[in-house]
Order: C-alpha cells, then structure tokens, then sequence
C-alpha cells in the first residue's frame, strides 16, 4: 500500500513541503472513503477531521427550516474540504456529502493543530497553504453572490 | 468611405421569422430569413442590429452555424422594451436587420491549437457559431475544452445540443452552475473555479470568453493564473450600441468602438482599460 507521506507529497496542495514536515502532517493523516450518498459530516458536528479530496465529488449543502436542501459548492480531486477546524469552536457550518465514490485524506484537526502550535515554521507553511485556497474561495463566494447571470439591477 | 460598410449598414433589410424556440421563460432563439435577396455571410462572434418595428433597434450576436448560409439564429433574453418585442415574434412575422457587424472570434490564428472556450450565461449563444466552426474543421485545431457556468440547471442554454456534444469524445465539456439542488449531479460553483481543474497547456491554448463582466474579470484572472498570456485571450465585449458603424460614439470603451474595434478583443489590447471601473 501507498505511505500517506507519499499520497500526500503527490498532491499539489503539498507541493515542495519539506519532507520532514512532510512526514510530521501524515502522522495525523488516514485514508478515508464515503461511498456515493453518504454525509462525510453535518452542521453543527465537532470539526475534528479535514480532508483532502483525492477523487470524488463533494457537494456541501445547507438547509434552511421547511426548505429543501441546497448545493452551493462542489468539490472534487486536489480540493481541500473543511476550514472550520482552524478556528474555534471548531464546528461544521454546513453538510457535505459524497455525490460520487469518494476517496479523500483525512487529517486530525487537534493532532495538526497541536503540531502547529509545538512547531510553528510547520504552522506558517501551512497557513501559507491554507490561506490562499480561503481567498479563493471568498472571491468565488462573491461572484456567485452577485447573481451575474439574471437581468441588470434585478 | 461607406464602401467599408455592409450594403444594409444604415438602412434594416426586412426579415422574417422562421422559427421561434423558447428557451427559458425569458430566451428565445429566432430563425431568420431575408424577406428577398441572399443572405450576408457572417463570421463567429459578429452581430447584427435587430429591429422591431416601432419599438427600437439593439445589437444581437448571430448564435447560429455559420455554415448554414440560409439563416440567420440569434439567442436573445427580454430585458427591456426592444429585447422584449424581439423575444415575442412568432413564426412568420417580420423584423428588420442590419449588419453583421464588428470582430470575430480569431478562429484562423487558433488554427493548430487548443483551445478553452469559457461562457457564463446567455454568453454562450455569441460562443456557438465558434464551436460549430470547430466542430466542422475538427482536424484543424487541438484540444477543445467548454466550460460554462450559468445559474441553475434549469438555466442551461441549448441543453439537448449540449447533451448530444457531451457524447463526443473530441470535445470536454464541463458545466457548473451557481445553485443546485440535490438532483444535480454535476459541479456548483463560479466558471472561474472549473479553470485549475482544465489540463490547459497555457504555451499552446486560445480562451474564448463572453459572458456578464464580473464573470470576465475573474476568468481573465483565472486565465492568468493558469499562466495563459494576454494575447492568447479574447473577450467578447458589451456596450449599448446605436450606429454600429463606429460613427456615433455611444458604445465607447476606452479610446475603442466596441461596434468596431469590438465586440471581440485581444485581451492584451483592452488590459488597461479593462481594469478601470465605469468605462
Ligand atoms: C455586441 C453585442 C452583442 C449582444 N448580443 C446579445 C445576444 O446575443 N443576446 C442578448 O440577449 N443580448 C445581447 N446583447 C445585449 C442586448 O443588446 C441588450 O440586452 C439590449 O440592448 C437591451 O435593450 P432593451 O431596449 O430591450 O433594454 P433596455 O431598455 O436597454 O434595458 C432594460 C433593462 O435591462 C438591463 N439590461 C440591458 N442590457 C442587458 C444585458 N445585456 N443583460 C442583462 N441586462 C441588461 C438594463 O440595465 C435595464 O435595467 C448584445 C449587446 C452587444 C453590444
Ligand atoms: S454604436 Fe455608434 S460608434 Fe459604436
């Protein structure tokens, strides 16, 4: 079987991080698969594990009372799935759900928090990792928010 | 100095209506025939100016084949008192038109090449003559890639012709939509966000882009970032037009004439002018 620090190093979101470090993160790390259908977690759960998607669809969803669920992102292989595990109180804020056979890293929070904390070149590397792919995503959130696709001004 | 100009640029030739397909509650795609005399040949990405009689004239993309040199098709969303007219001819009725006008997609310089064609929206209609010209030169070109982001599943334009493309095998096409529900099986999420996961060669690729500006601006970045240089960009623009003929000035963008110079730019060419707001 593949090590994880080789999945790991594979994945771009890992790319050039030093071995060492390297192998410290896969010390936190298991592999994980939800089959298609399946909830990887629900809002309100613990955020005690992120995942890095290796193959799959993801879909995250929110539900408002007496409304039926709605799909506002997918995610799929290379995708990082879950923020809420670096900052307190470490809580889903929404669903994800396996929209097809999934295969995904599954990191512990508290394990590579802690290492961040003993180790912080470890924690600046990854925050340098981390953050881009928030921003990112922040700016996509507000293009989607600007409803581009309707009539002008409606 | 009007030899430059097609023979009906000031005057509408009288067309008719020979089909109408709804497309959504607020699209419709009109077939149109030149009421006498032979139809204009046109080039992927130029427009016409449609007329509805006693309402107003506005530009229209031509969204048909153009090697179907019977007709004219263009794709149209009622937003205002003219598109709206537009939107409700029925087969048989008449309207006028002039044109085709302005810039094509560069399907000669792409000759060899990928290409990426990016649509948000109603974008796609001024995309499909271009993909109808790949399709009919296949040989021509490399690696085709589609992607297009509109609102919602049920917002998907040309949806049956896109369902038969989807089944070739020289042809990726990725659809992403801004809301779903559970249902859809396909991507949600901005266009943009469909480009890390496109395996474009950025030394050997051409992106054709046209959907609202917002949708541009962040696809141009992702173009960027995807290491695609300016000149290898191109950009469907919109700006309210009334001559068409670069005479009047209103559609102005920058020290160019979108009716002109436009609708479809060179990236590298409008950079400047692109960044700044309101122009
Ligand atoms: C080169 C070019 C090609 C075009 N191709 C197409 C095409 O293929 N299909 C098509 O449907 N339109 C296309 N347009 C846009 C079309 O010209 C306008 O929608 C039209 O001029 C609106 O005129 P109106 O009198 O119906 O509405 P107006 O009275 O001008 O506008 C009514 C309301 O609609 C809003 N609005 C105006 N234009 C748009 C728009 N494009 N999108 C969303 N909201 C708008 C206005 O802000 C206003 O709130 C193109 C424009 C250009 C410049
Ligand atoms: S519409 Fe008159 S100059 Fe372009």
């Amino acid at each position: 079987m593949e090590g994880l620090d080789s999945i790991l190093a594979e994945q771009p979101f890992f790319a050039a991080l030093e071995p060492e470090l390297s192998k410290i993160v896969s010390g936190c790390a298991r592999n994980r698969r939800f089959d298609a259908g399946s909830y990887i977690f629900h809002e309100g759960d613990d955020a005690d594990e992120f995942y890095l998607i290796r193959h799959g669809r993801v879909a995250l969803e929110m539900v408002a009372p007496g409304q039926a669920p709605v799909v506002f992102n997918t995610l799929g292989s290379g995708d990082i799935l879950g923020a809420s595990w670096l900052v307190p109180p470490y809580k889903w804020m929404f669903d994800a759900r396996a929209v097809e056979l999934t295969r995904a890293v599954g990191i512990d929070a508290k394990c590579l928090r802690g290492k961040c904390e003993a180790d912080h070149h470890l924690g600046y590397e990854m925050m340098k990792r981390f953050l881009p792919v928030f921003v990112r995503r922040l700016h996509a959130t507000r293009l989607q928010i600007l409803d581009v696709y309707g009539k002008r001004g409606k | 100095m009007t030899a430059a100009f097609p023979a009906n640029a000031f005057v509408p030739t009288a067309y008719r209506v020979i089909r109408q397909r709804r497309e959504m509650r607020d699209v419709a795609t009109l077939e149109l025939s030149a009421a006498a005399g032979e139809l204009p040949t046109f080039a992927p990405g130029q427009f016409n100016m449609l007329y509805a009689f006693g309402v107003g004239e506005v530009a229209i993309s031509v969204s048909g084949d153009p090697g179907n040199r019977g007709r004219f098709v263009h794709t149209l969303r009622a937003v205002g008192a003219v598109s709206t007219a537009l939107a409700r001819l029925e087969a048989g009725q008449m309207l006028g038109l002039r044109g085709p006008f302005g810039t094509g997609w560069p399907m000669t310089a792409a000759v060899g090449s990928d290409l990426v064609i990016i649509a948000g929206g109603l974008g796609l209609a001024p995309l499909r003559p271009a993909l109808y010209h790949l399709l009919s030169h296949r040989a021509d070109y490399g690696g085709i890639t589609v992607l297009y982001g509109t609102r919602h599943p049920r917002d998907i334009l040309y949806r049956r012709e896109i369902e038969r493309w989807r089944r070739r095998l020289d042809l990726d096409i990725e659809i992403t939509v801004d809301h779903a529900d559970r249902a859809w099986h396909g991507h949600v999420g901005v266009v943009p966000a469909l480009i890390p996961r496109a395996a474009i060669d950025p030394e050997n690729t051409f992106a054709l882009v046209c959907g609202p500006e917002a949708m541009m601006r962040f696809t141009v970045a992702g173009l960027r970032d995807a290491g695609l240089a300016p000149e290898r960009i191109y950009l469907s623009m919109e700006r309210n037009m009334k001559c068409a003929l670069g005479l009047c000035g209103r559609c102005q963008f920058g020290p160019t004439f979108i009716c002109k110079d436009g609708p479809v730019m060179r990236f590298d060419r409008i950079l400047q002018i692109f960044a700044t707001r309101e122009i």
